[in-house]
């Protein structure tokens, strides 16, 4: 509030705050369902292989690529999936009028810092590159994951535009009395 | 100096470090100049990063060392029934275009050939022309800078299109597709020139513009 004219500058926003925590949890759940269950199918000559996105990811086996295995599925899963639950771990007590939780501001400085390197729409761009290149080797199919992934993508996406840092970080370097 | 304001006469930009401020590149807070770390979020405060540009070269040319191998070695290893096909990233792209996949073949041209260079060049520029005044307007540097970070995590696509298509091209005996050693160094030299992007300071381009203000206006 404006001290001299009482107008609203900016207000609490609380239902902003519950959009972003009601994303988190669907992009948490949305990116251990598509890892696990199969993502793309390929058939050629009654030949059939499916795969997951953690079959992707990890399908450098052979010597250095192991490193390579582990960056990838890093970038794909874990950093998006670590991210969100940071997000969570922050917002949850800030929404509900809690005292944040403790080491809040590390957990969301953390998430900051890796926000570079969550890469699931660029792994998503990557598919339609590929699935191009193996169009007219084998027939395509997609698996539930897929979808899955799709919509991931958008909410992902989503809950970095939807969240504020300005006022996180204010409501984690004043947090409210109770 | 322009002023966009419509009262009295024009004012001069302050900058937070002439007012004895520094702030925070994490969560933006302002404090005194002098103090180590933010108060708020713990990020190390450093008004200018004297060592940035050290930094920024070190990485870049370990970035620009992957990305010759990352070329020359074959990035996928085709085998179809009894021939093998070793393509580079190159080579792939001028065999997608021979298929008749032009726009393929130009998205992959374009994330892993031109992309790359030209971020090579750009972080070249950029931590050049902050050592010297004049020449490019700041504005477009700072521009520059911002288009570099972003589109930075955007050449990996070609690493991830190297792991889906080795994970599910896998029909035994039929046609199978096994990653070359280039993804492994393709991805190092994107990781560097992602670290190498964000060790600029781009507060330097600003000391630069208020080295050029004083001097007649040239940018």
């Amino acid at each position: 509030m404006c001290t001299r004219c009482h107008k609203v500058l900016i207000a609490p926003r609380r239902k902003a705050g519950m959009q972003i925590i009601a994303v988190s949890v669907a992009v948490v759940v949305l990116i251990i369902a598509a890892s696990v269950f199969p993502f793309l199918q390929i058939s050629a000559a009654g030949r059939v292989n499916s795969v997951s996105i953690m079959d992707a990811a990890l399908s450098f086996t052979q010597g250095p690529m192991l490193v390579l295995a582990l960056l990838t599925a890093g970038f794909i899963i874990f950093v998006p999936l670590l991210r969100m639950l940071l997000t969570l771990y922050v917002l949850v007590p800030v929404v509900l009028d809690r005292a944040p939780a403790r080491h809040a501001i590390r957990a969301f400085r953390l998430s900051e810092a890796l926000r570079p390197w969550s890469m699931a729409e660029i792994f998503a761009l990557g598919c339609a590159v590929a699935l191009v290149k193996v169009a007219d080797l084998a027939t395509v199919g997609f698996g539930p994951a897929f979808w899955m992934f799709g919509v991931l993508v958008v909410l992902v996406i989503a809950q970095d535009s939807f969240m504020c840092k300005w006022s996180v970080w204010n409501s984690l370097e004043q947090p409210r009395q109770l | 100096m322009v002023c966009m304001e419509l009262s009295g006469t024009a004012s001069t930009t302050v900058t937070a470090r002439e007012a004895g401020l520094v702030a925070c590149t994490r969560c933006t807070r302002a404090w005194p100049l002098g103090q180590q770390t933010c108060g708020r979020c713990g990020a190390a405060l450093v008004s200018r990063d004297r060592g940035s540009l050290q930094r920024v070269w070190a990485l870049w040319l370990v970035g620009l060392m992957c990305y010759v191998p990352a070329n020359t070695y074959p990035m996928l290893r085709t085998q179809q029934l009894f021939q093998v096909d070793e393509s580079t990233i190159i080579g792939g792209a001028v065999d997608l275009a021979h298929y008749g996949a032009y726009g393929i073949a130009a998205i992959i041209l374009i994330a892993s050939v031109v992309i790359p260079l030209g971020k090579f060049w750009a972080i070249a520029f950029l931590a050049v022309s902050v050592r010297k005044t004049g020449g490019f307007a700041s504005h477009h540097r700072l521009l520059m800078y911002e288009v570099v970070e972003y589109i930075g995590r955007w050449s990996m696509i070609d690493i991830f299109v190297v792991a889906i298509l080795s994970a599910l091209v896998q029909l035994q005996g039929l046609a199978s597709i096994t990653p070359g050693p280039a993804a492994f160094f393709f991805a190092l030299s994107v990781i560097f020139t992602m670290l190498s992007a964000q060790a600029f300071d781009p507060r330097m381009i600003w000391d630069v513009q208020a080295a050029d203000d004083e001097a007649p206006d040239n940018g």
